[in-house]
C-alpha cells in the first residue's frame, strides 16, 4: 500500500533527517521525496511504501502526529489512493 | 505519478475548506422483524441493527484515518417502521422508536432514520398509529429521526395525512419546547421521498432496496466557495464549468470512501448522494456561494437562478465520478445549518416565500425554519401542501421541517445546537388557510404521471 505523507512548519535543520529515521523504525520504504520552500514554510511531499510496514496505519499515523508536534510541524500520512481519485479520470 | 501541486490543493481543501465525507449511512431491512408481539418484535430489530451495524462506526473512523478525510457523520437508516410494526398487535409505536434508539447507542452512530410512513395515497392502520406516535417518540428518544411522506407525482397528495402533520408537528414542538424544538428537527415531511437517501432527518431504507447497503453522502460547499473566488466576474457558463470540475473532485473522494467502506463491511454498495451540505461553520455556506456569484445577500432577486445554477452544476459535476448516484443529490438549503442562510434571514431578504421559490430548483425543500410559536397548525399544514404541489408537479422530491417556536416570536430565535445550528424565528403569513386544510380528501396526481 501507498501512502503520501505531507509535513508542513518552518524549516530546521534535520527535519528529512528526523522523519525518515522514524519511518525507517517501522519498515516503511520512501519512494519519493519532493520540498520546497513556500513564503518561507517547509513543504515536504513524500511518496512511501507501506506494504513492509511493522505497525497498523493508525499507530503510524499518531506516532508522525507526535513527532510533528515535538519538532514544531505538521506530519501527515494518507493512503495515496485519495489523491488519485480526486485528480486522475 | 501525483504532483506536489495537487496533493497540496487536496490537503488545503480538508484543513481550511471544510472538505469532508458528510455521512456514512447503513441502510438496514427490517422487513424480517415483523412479529405479533411488539416486544418481539422490538427484540428483533435490536438485534438485527446491532449485528449488522456492529462495525460501522469503528469502520468510519479506520476510513476517516487511513484517508485522512474527516466523515462527519456514521448513521443507520431503516425500513419505514410502520410496514415493520403493522403486524404487532399495539397502539403506540413509540416502544419502536424506544429500541431504534437503544440500538442507535449500542453501535455509536448518532442517527437513526426510518421512524417512517409512506402514505402518499392513503392511510393504513399502522400509518396512523406511528404518525400518532411521532411526538412522543421524538421527545422520549434522543436519535430517532422520522419521515413521512404524504404525496408523489405518481399517486398526488394525501390532504388528510397532510392535516394531521400540521398538528403533529405542533405537538412534537410543544414536548421538546425546553430544547429548542429539537423533536422537529428530526421530523421531514416529503413529497416524492428518495428510498436512498443517506441524510437525515429524511433517511429511510426503501422497501426496494437490498438487506444492507451503504450510501454515502458528499459535501464541499466551501470548497466550492473557494474555486469560485477564483473566477471573480467570469460569464455564468464559465462558473457553472468550475462548479463541475470541484464538484467532480468531491464526489470522486466520495466514491472511494463508499467503496471502501462497502468493502470493508461486506455490504453492497447503494449510492453517492452528490450533495452541497452545509454546517453552520464560516467557510462551509450555500448562501455565501451564491453571494460569490454576485448577489449582495441570499434571498434577492437573483437567488433562484444562481441556485438552479449551482444546483444543476453540482450534478453534472458529481455524475461521471460516481458509479451509482441516488439520493437527494443537490444543493441543501437548511436555513438554521448555514451560516450565511441565517444572516440573510436575520436580516429579513430571506424570507419563507423566497425559499419556497429556491425549493423549486434546490435538492430538497424548506428546510430547519423556525416559525412563530403562535403558527396554527393549519398554517403548517398549508405550508407542507404548498411544499408537496411543488414536488409533485415538477417530479422532485420536496420536503419540509419546520420548527415551531414555541412561546417566541419573529425576532427572537432558537437554538438547537451543533450542525443543526441556530434558527431566527421567520415570519408566516397571519391570513387563514384553515377552511383549505379542514377539506381534507387527496390532490389527484397530475396529467404528467401518467407516462404508460
Amino acid at each position: 500500500m501507498k501512502a503520501i505523507i505531507t509535513v508542513f512548519g518552518k524549516d530546521r535543520v534535520g527535519i528529512i533527517a528526523g522523519v525518515c529515521v522514524k519511518l525507517a523504525e517501522f519498515g516503511v520504504n520512501v519512494l519519493d521525496i519532493s520540498q520546497t520552500i513556500m513564503q518561507g514554510n517547509f513543504t515536504m511531499v513524500m511518496m512511501v511504501d507501506c506494504s513492509g510496514m511493522t505497525v497498523d496505519f493508525g499507530a503510524l499515523s499518531k506516532e508522525l502526529d507526535a513527532l510533528g508536534q515535538s519538532m514544531e510541524l505538521s506530519i501527515k500520512i494518507q493512503r495515496s489512493e485519495i489523491f488519485d481519485a480526486m485528480h486522475e479520470i | 505519478m501525483l504532483n506536489q501541486k495537487d496533493i497540496l490543493s487536496t490537503i488545503e481543501m480538508i484543513e481550511q475548506q471544510h472538505l469532508d465525507v458528510r455521512t456514512i449511512t447503513m441502510g438496514i431491512s427490517l422487513l424480517s422483524c415483523a412479529d405479533e408481539n411488539p416486544d418481539a418484535a422490538c427484540q428483533k430489530i435490536y438485534d438485527k441493527i446491532c449485528r449488522y451495524a456492529e462495525n460501522l462506526v469503528k469502520t468510519g473512523c479506520d476510513i476517516e484515518t487511513e484517508f485522512g478525510i474527516p466523515i462527519v457523520n456514521k448513521r443507520i437508516s431503516v425500513t419505514p417502521i410502520s410496514l415493520v410494526a403493522a403486524a404487532s398487535k399495539t397502539d403506540n409505536y413509540s416502544c419502536f422508536a424506544k429500541t431504534l434508539d437503544r440500538a442507535a447507542k449500542t453501535c455509536g452512530v448518532n442517527f437513526i432514520g426510518g421512524f417512517s410512513a409512506l402514505v402518499q395515497k392513503g392511510l393504513t392502520e399502522a400509518d396512523i398509529k406511528l404518525i400518532n406516535s411521532i411526538p412522543e417518540a421524538l421527545s422520549e428518544t434522543e436519535l430517532v429521526c422520522s419521515s413521512v411522506n404524504v404525496g408523489s407525482t405518481k399517486a398526488g397528495i394525501d390532504m388528510n395525512a397532510v392535516k394531521m402533520m400540521g398538528r403533529i408537528i405542533k405537538d412534537t414542538a410543544e414536548l421538546s419546547a425546553k430544547k429548542g424544538s429539537f423533536g422537529c428537527a428530526k421530523l421531514v415531511v416529503f413529497c416524492n421521498a428518495v428510498e436512498d437517501n443517506p441524510f437525515m432527518a429524511g433517511a429511510f431504507h426503501g422497501i426496494g432496496e437490498a438487506e444492507k447497503v451503504i450510501n454515502v453522502g458528499v459535501s464541499g460547499p466551501g470548497v466550492v466557495h473557494e474555486a469560485l473566488k477564483a473566477v471573480k466576474g467570469a460569464p455564468l457558463d464559465v462558473v457553472a464549468e468550475t462548479i463541475k470540475k470541484t464538484a467532480f473532485r468531491v464526489t470522486r473522494m466520495g466514491q472511494l470512501v463508499a467503496k471502501e467502506a462497502s468493502k470493508r463491511l461486506d455490504t453492497e454498495f447503494g449510492i453517492v448522494d452528490l450533495s452541497l451540505a452545509p454546517t453552520p461553520a464560516i467557510g462551509d455556506s450555500v448562501a455565501r456561494i451564491l453571494e460569490e456569484m454576485g448577489l449582495e445577500e441570499c434571498g434577492t432577486h437573483g437567488t433562484t437562478a444562481a441556485l438552479a445554477m449551482l444546483n444543476d452544476a453540482v450534478k453534472k459535476g458529481g455524475i461521471m465520478a460516481s458509479s451509482s448516484v441516488g439520493g437527494l443529490s443537490g444543493a441543501f438549503i437548511p436555513v438554521s445549518e448555514d451560516e450565511g442562510m441565517i444572516a440573510a434571514a436575520q436580516s429579513g431578504t430571506l424570507t419563507i416565500d423566497k425559499l419556497e421559490a429556491m425549493t423549486c430548483v434546490c435538492s430538497v425543500g424548506l428546510d430547519m425554519i423556525a416559525v412563530p410559536g403562535d403558527t396554527s397548525a393549519e398554517t403548517i399544514s398549508a405550508i407542507i401542501a404548498d411544499e408537496a404541489a411543488i414536488g409533485m408537479i415538477n417530479n422532485k422530491t420536496t420536503a419540509v421541517r419546520v420548527l415551531p417556536a414555541v412561546g417566541k416570536d419573529v425576532g427572537d430565535s432558537i437554538d438547537i445546537g451543533g450542525l443543526l445550528g441556530k434558527a431566527p424565528v421567520m415570519p408566516v403569513h397571519k391570513q387563514s388557510s384553515a377552511e383549505f386544510i379542514k377539506r381534507g380528501g387527496r390532490i389527484p396526481a397530475p396529467i404528467h404521471s401518467l407516462r404508460n
